[in-house]
């Protein structure tokens, strides 16, 4: 067992010059074989793993990720956690995710800051409003805290937001869920990074896959630039990259992987105190901790695999934050950066078995991935360790695409693609 | 921001353009005839490449004409830009 | 405090007019061509603000934008205050007004510094560690991170100064107007090429314009005064637009960039009024020459931040340029030749340097042999180990470096000082290189990374210390050499220059210099502003964050507002030493733009406000505003939403302008739904394809709706086309949709039916519409149409005429989306208004009543026609919406249809189009509700109301509704559970009003 985190933990290493802290996790070189391999070291990758291992007893097993872990979304996004999602199949998937959340920096014993200061959405036309309406209406009746406000609460839970009836777009109102909120990005792949190691779970990294070997329908093992790993079974958690996976065992899948771009400002004093979306004046924001005004861009419509987008996504995000918040004209762009989302036709993601057994894929989170990332974890583990899906993610499988049965959760996201 | 050589009008700036995604996913001539498993096909399933991709652009605020391009999704890198029903110029 | 340490001759700051500041309050002077930094350095301020996260002091310690400590909030009205504004950046101007930020209540005396006491406590990720307990207790913890956290504060009131964008093409972009950048822009623009200068200073020229000193000479003269030639010649230049205050943020793909001008920030309050504060230039450049030089590194060794810690080349500039003197009793520790041209600086203004601590054993160079001969005391092989005093530095201790440097040994000495210039060697700056693409090399030899000449992404290149050259003939005679290619070249007027300039003769280079204590009991700070020391990045290691990234994240390291531009190649360096890796194969972090922050202000120009996006009107608007109509904004339209009278609310408008269309007249302008004109031999064939339903027999002068799909088979758009001949139609689309219509028809024609004759038009705008529904209809138009025959028999219901009103061309269709007799007008827009007057002139007698979308809405619900995007969601079928007649069941093709037929869509308890009434015909539902059969949880939700209003005409409450199999379950009661409340409701046919349809002929 490592050295458990606590104020008393930090104040005895404190005495020793902070020299004796053990490693977060190891860096592990690949054995030869493996009861499963985890494709991808993000979050929801690094999460598979520490559920197969914690809750399916699967301790052999390992997760390789070519670069560094949590290096891809899980790091570049703007860490939007929230389950007020329309469809019956969302909501128990993003609400079983946000009851991990609720718990997870105590079953981590690494504090991975989630902050429930609510999530709010607005409604800037009578659409919207009907919109809006219709899904705080399914959310409550799917138990999920969401309450419709009108434009005085809102201005009321989030003072900065510019509710004059005069602009060009007037809030009408907003949907809000408390329990809703934000954590940090990087602290969910470390802290599932050494929880998974603390129950043997190998994580190689700068470890990229280079193909796929099967024998007819079954898997046998992956290549990588370390070599030939032997497996019966593969979890591709590849998000932006899982087409490029896919295509070494000649599947296709509903996917295109489009730039996302963010941003931050400098940091300044506590100034926005909640998260704010806005789907028709295409904005969302919120403050870090920090002090940085986190503000999530849109998607361009073309593939890239830069992760870098057009400068026009960012001028027409932070105009739409400063119709909104006209007190931000002066604030800086710090920084900005992109990401590689793989966006499914539905918005919904995919957690499913494939044609070829032993090879499972989780992607297709699109611009919202992140909330999910215990629950997706949690869930395709279980699809993974028992070969079927858990009833949560029953919905979510690549059938859809052929029967018609999708998740279409377009209105959900604040982002138009 | 691209700069996109119409085959009609010339290069300009991205914002003139708006990409239609994967080109070459012909209209299946007879839908009626196919499965559910190969209508999904054409439908949704995406070659999604990392790599050389044949896309369509459409010069939307300007001569509106769709078009194909050539363009490396690795590094954005145009190769090729080709009128619709030719084929790719390069491989 | 009130000493002054200004050095009374300079030619680049104008000392005959004294400025009025105030720095905290207090009254302050300066001169006009100082910056911030410099005029508090002259009055020997150096406390400026108060760090992240221990609040420890800190100085000014640069002259750019690097600057990592002494950043400022300026101003403190509350529309126009700046956080984070950098001290060594913004330009002295009369009334200027700044405050030390993150501390409280004075940068003096600060309470938060107590977590400098703390610190032990809180290395690197401490946060992730603890908080953790009691579990709902983070949120209380964290209101103390954030107040703590952040540095300025926002302004609260919205911004009064405007913001540009403009446009730039040219030949060739030179980014930096130091010497390499002057020489670049002077022989592109001699060239004839159609050249941009930008440099983000106020004067061009870069370091060398006050190099003032014989030991740098350009044809035998000063390379100061050789330059200043260059630079009056380059002005001369017709084809050359030089940009000051200016810089680059961003380089993108394709040599787009964009640079950020500043206009206004360094005028006073007053003159600024009515100027633009700053534009922002789109660049394209068709090449592109990187000059935009290098920054000096810091030396990492304990207590390395305090207060009076200048970089050596910053203390040069200060004394140099602005004439001022960053302290009366200064030393000097470095590990290359720069700091000893600040001693040579320092010398001339009078002020002795104590001594120069030298990490090296033998620089021996002619800069160091001139300082010694100028009886100044080195120290060779030394380093300094700490530093001491809090708010100022008062002393610093030096002992011997061990052979290989990795400790110190021998005697402590100990020097007093109350400023200690630094120098750690140079950087390039590579950030626009590789945001642009580039990919970099490592340089063992002096450790630095440089552009890779063999992976440059666009027609660019770097010239100067940002390509890697350090010494003024190699920065010369490369950066002219490479242009000369670059550029294509012959000759140049510079080809046989004689440069003298002193060589470096020895290198060493220590990233983490050793103490004679114990690591734990050290301060080597890496990171200024963000408190990050190399403890930190060691215990990073430690904790097995091993990539640049991890520690970046982990230590935040180079995340502060400077983005790490004074302690990446620290951290770097410090990661390599400890893992035993090559610096080139760890890489670096990657270089986001932009370059130095950047206004969202700048980035939004003027779209923001009446331009945050296109406002469309109609040509009847005008009309609307007189008669006081609300408005609705559908896309980019306005419509009239309703007519309020004599402060009707919304609900009570709604039910006049309803009960009048029905009983006499109303009437609606109709001109925001999309019209597209068809023309083309193959007109019917490409309709056919697109609609669902058949079109080859439609009789020219027939209308007919139309259902538009998705290729998934989803219901898209609806409308209604009329045939105006035998290969003409004019289609009508949804407001909403009308340009994503055109588009996915144009996209259909262009790519899969390029061999169908059919041209698309869009006439929306060219066309207004008019609707006029009511039992009086009919004599309305025949007023104003008196020689049409309007017998059904003549001109029957979907039908269409050509006419004349006034001697103005018209369409009249006889369609109806009310269910009452009605006939559509659509007249060129430029004649609409008079048409539009002419009505209501006409209907006077029948009290024509103006309705908007609100009416228009509850109408066509009494009929039970959809609206789509309100009735669907684009999970519809045709058949869900109960329009199975739609289908054009012999048709071999059309969009969507084999969607139709999936495992799901052929699904019998598909959510399905049906109406509700309530049991209480005075209980309105809210649109977006939700139904369910039983309230026993867990509640299973069959559907959701998709419209309801209460119907003046049926004297109660309707509804429509999508609910799982409700084709079938006409009559089944079902719940609307509320918040507080829940409401029966019985499920109904669609139509409520007039089901036989015997209005439309009335």
């Amino acid at each position: 067992m490592k050295n458990k985190y606590s104020i008393f933990s930090l104040i005895k290493n404190a005495f020793s010059g902070h020299e004796n802290w053990q490693r977060t996790w190891s860096d592990a070189t690949p054995k030869k074989e493996y009861d499963a391999i985890i494709i991808g070291g993000g979050g929801h990758g690094l999460a598979t793993a520490y559920y197969l291992a914690k809750k399916h007893k699967m301790n052999n097993i390992a997760v390789v990720e070519k670069g560094w872990i949590g290096g891809g979304n899980t790091g570049r996004n703007t860490t939007i956690i929230r389950s007020n999602y329309l469809w019956d199949a969302s909501a128990g998937l993003y609400d079983h995710a946000l009851k991990i959340w609720e718990g997870l920096s105590q079953e981590l014993n690494y504090n991975v800051m989630f902050s429930q200061r609510g999530v709010m959405n607005l409604a800037h036309n009578l659409q919207d409003v009907r919109d809006l309406k219709r899904r705080t209406h399914a959310n409550r009746l799917n138990g999920i805290d969401a309450v419709w406000l009108n434009t005085e609460e809102v201005k009321k839970f989030c003072p900065i937001i510019n509710t004059s009836p005069n602009i060009r777009y007037p809030v009408l109102g907003g949907t809000l869920q408390k329990r809703a909120g934000t954590a940090r990005h990087d602290a969910v792949a470390w802290g599932y990074a050494r929880g998974a190691d603390q129950m043997g779970v190998d994580i190689i990294q700068n470890c990229e896959v280079k193909g796929i070997k099967r024998i007819g329908d079954k898997i046998e093992g992956i290549e990588t630039t370390k070599g030939f790993i032997k497996t019966n079974k593969i979890g591709v958690v590849a998000a932006g990259h899982s087409s490029v996976i896919a295509n070494m065992v000649g599947m296709r899948l509903p996917l295109e992987s489009k730039p996302l771009q963010a941003l931050v400002s400098e940091p300044v004093k506590p100034i926005i105190d909640t998260v704010v979306m806005s789907n028709a004046v295409h904005a969302y924001v919120s403050q870090s901790d920090k002090g940085e005004l986190v503000i999530g861009a849109g998607t361009d419509s073309y593939i890239s695999y830069t992760q870098k987008g057009s400068h026009n996504v960012v001028e027409e995000t932070l105009r739409a934050i400063l119709e909104l918040y006209p007190i931000f004209s002066r604030m800086k762009m710090l920084r900005q950066w992109g990401g590689i989302v793989d966006i499914c036709p539905d918005a919904s993601p995919i957690i499913s078995k494939t044609q070829i057994k032993g090879l499972y894929f989780n992607c297709g989170w699109g611009t919202g991935g992140f909330k999910a990332t215990p629950g997706s974890g949690d869930l395709f583990a279980h699809t993974i360790a028992n070969d079927e899906p858990h009833k949560l993610n029953s919905s979510f499988n690549l059938n859809r695409f052929v029967s018609g049965d999708l998740v279409d959760e377009h209105g959900a996201a604040a982002v138009a693609h | 921001m691209f700069l996109i050589n119409c085959p009609y009008c010339g290069e300009r700036d991205q914002s003139e353009f708006s990409c239609g995604g994967e080109a070459h996913i012909e209209r299946p001539k007879q839908p009626t005839e196919l499965s559910d498993d190969q209508w999904a096909e054409y439908l949704f399933m995406r070659k999604n490449v990392k790599g050389i991709q044949f896309e369509r652009w459409n010069h939307i605020h300007g001569c509106r004409k769709w078009f194909n391009v050539a363009r490396d999704t690795s590094n954005d890198k145009i190769h090729a830009v080709y009128k619709m029903g030719e084929r790719p110029p390069i491989k | 405090m009130s000493k002054n340490l200004r050095i009374n001759k300079n030619k680049f700051i104008d000392q005959t007019a004294r400025i009025l500041f105030k720095f905290n309050g207090k009254k302050l002077y300066g001169h006009k061509g100082d910056t911030l930094a410099s005029a508090l350095l002259a009055n020997n301020i150096h406390l400026v603000g108060r760090s992240f996260k221990y609040h420890r002091p800190r100085g000014i310690m640069t002259c750019g934008s690097e600057e990592p400590n002494a950043i400022v909030q300026i101003g403190n009205d509350p529309a126009l205050t700046d956080p984070n504004v950098r001290a060594t950046e913004i330009e002295l101007y009369d009334g200027l007004e700044a405050f030390s930020q993150n501390c409280w209540p004075s940068v003096n005396f600060d309470i938060g510094g107590i977590n400098n006491f703390l610190s032990p406590l809180l290395p690197a990720g401490f946060y992730y560690k603890t908080f953790m307990w009691p579990a709902s207790f983070w949120e209380k913890y964290e209101f103390f991170i954030r107040h703590s956290a952040g540095l300025g504060k926002s302004p609260n009131k919205p911004d009064l100064d405007l913001y540009d964008h403009q446009y730039a093409h040219c030949d060739v972009l030179v980014i930096g107007g130091g010497i390499s950048g002057i020489l670049s822009a002077k022989l592109s623009a001699e060239k004839g090429l159609n050249t941009i200068l930008v440099d983000d200073k106020n004067n061009l020229g870069g370091s060398t314009l006050y190099q003032d000193d014989n030991a740098f000479k350009i044809n035998n003269e000063n390379s100061n005064i050789w330059l200043n030639k260059q630079i009056e010649d380059l002005k001369k230049l017709p084809n050359l637009t030089i940009k000051k205050r200016t810089s680059v943020a961003a380089f993108h793909a394709y040599n787009y960039l964009l640079a950020r001008e500043n206009l206004t920030d360094h005028l006073s309050l007053h003159e600024r009024k009515n100027k633009i504060r700053q534009r922002l230039w789109k660049i394209r450049a068709k090449k592109v020459v990187i000059a935009t030089g290098a920054i000096e590194r810091p030396l990492i060794f304990s207590n390395n931040d305090r207060p009076g810690i200048i970089l050596s080349s910053s203390i040069k500039k200060y004394i140099d340029y602005y004439g001022v003197k960053t302290g009366e009793n200064v030393s000097l520790f470095t590990n290359n030749d720069s700091a000893y041209e600040a001693a040579i600086s320092l010398n001339k203004s009078g002020v002795k340097v104590k001594v120069i601590i030298d990490i090296r054993e033998n620089p021996n160079s002619v800069l160091t042999e001139k300082i010694e001969k100028a009886g100044i005391k080195i120290l060779k092989g030394y380093t300094v180990i700490d530093t001491n005093g809090y708010k100022r530095i008062k002393s610093f201790d030096v002992k011997k470096l061990s052979k290989d440097g990795g400790s110190v040994v021998g005697e402590k000495i100990t020097y007093t000082c109350d400023c200690l210039g630094i120098s750690g060697g140079w950087t390039p700056m590579v950030h626009l290189f590789t945001q642009s693409g580039g990919k970099l090399k490592f340089r063992n030899s002096d450790n630095v990374f440089i552009p890779d000449e063999n992976k440059i992404p666009s027609e660019q290149i770097s010239v100067g210390s940002s390509n890697g050259d350090f010494e003024l003939d190699d920065v010369v005679n490369n950066t002219i050499k490479s242009i000369m290619v670059f550029l294509k070249l012959d000759k140049s007027n510079y080809e046989q220059l004689n440069i003298e300039c002193s060589k470096e003769k020895q290198k060493r280079n220590i990233w983490l210099l050793p103490s004679d204590k114990p690591m734990s009991k050290t301060k080597p700070f890496l990171d200024f502003q963000n408190d990050s020391t190399a403890k930190d990045v060691k215990l990073a290691l430690r904790e097995g964050f091993k990539s640049i990234e991890h520690v970046k994240r982990y230590t935040t390291t180079g995340m502060g507002t400077d983005q790490g531009k004074l302690s990446n190649m620290h951290a770097l360096g410090i990661i390599a030493d400890t893992t035993g890796t090559n610096m080139g194969e760890l890489g670096t972090t990657t270089f986001r733009p932009p370059y130095t922050p950047l206004t969202f202000g700048a980035i939004v120009g003027r779209n923001v406000g009446e331009f945050f996006d296109h406002t469309r009107r109609t040509a009847i608007h005008n009309w609307h505003v007189e008669n006081k109509a609300e408005f609705e904004n559908v896309g980019q339209w306005k419509r009239p939403w309703y007519f309020p009278k004599n402060g009707e609310t919304m609900n009570q408008a709604v039910q006049r302008e309803s009960k009048a269309a029905r009983e006499s007249a109303g009437i609606l302008d109709a001109s925001t739904l999309g019209k597209i004109d068809l023309q083309g031999e193959d007109a019917s064939e490409f309709l056919n394809r697109v609609y669902t339903n058949a079109w080859s027999k439609l009789a020219i002068g027939k209308c007919r709706y139309g259902l538009m799909l998705n290729e998934d088979g989803m219901v898209y758009d609806d409308g209604v086309t009329t045939r105006l001949g035998e290969n003409h139609y004019i289609m009508t689309t949804t407001t909403g949709g009308a340009a994503n219509v055109l588009t996915k028809l144009e996209d259909y024609l262009q790519t899969e039916w390029p061999d169908l004759n059919v041209y698309l038009t869009s006439v929306t705008d060219q066309y207004s519409t008019m609707s006029i529904c009511g039992p009086n209809s009919k004599k309305i138009i025949k007023k104003i149409i008196p020689n049409l025959d309007l017998s059904d028999d003549n001109f029957p219901h979907m039908s269409f005429k050509n006419s004349k009103i006034d001697n103005v061309n018209c369409r009249i269709m006889r369609i109806s989306f009310t269910g009452e007799h009605s006939y559509e007008i659509n007249v060129q827009s430029n004649f609409a208004l008079n048409v539009w007057e002419k009505c209501m002139e006409a209907g006077k007698e029948f009290n024509i009543t103006p309705y908007g979308t609100e009416t228009m809405h509850l109408l066509r619900a009494e009929k039970g026609f959809i609206i789509t995007g309100q009735d669907t969601d684009g999970t519809l079928t045709p058949s869900d919406l109960q329009m199975d007649w739609i289908i054009g069941k012999k048709k071999y093709d059309f969009i969507g249809k084999r969607s139709l037929y999936r495992s799901d869509t052929i699904r019998e308890d598909r959510k399905q189009f049906i109406g509700l009434l309530t049991d209480d015909p005075k209980e309105v539902l809210e649109e977006g509700a939700q139904l369910v059969e039983s309230l026993e949880k867990p509640i299973e939700m069959l559907g959701h109301v998709t419209s309801s209003y209460f119907s003046p005409n049926l004297n109660k409450s309707i509804a429509l509704a999508v609910v799982k199999s409700g084709k079938k379950l006409k009559g089944k009661k079902l719940i609307v559970p509320m918040e507080n409340k829940n409401i029966n409701v019985t499920i109904t046919d669609t139509v409520f009003y007039d089901k036989e349809n015997k209005r439309l002929n009335a």
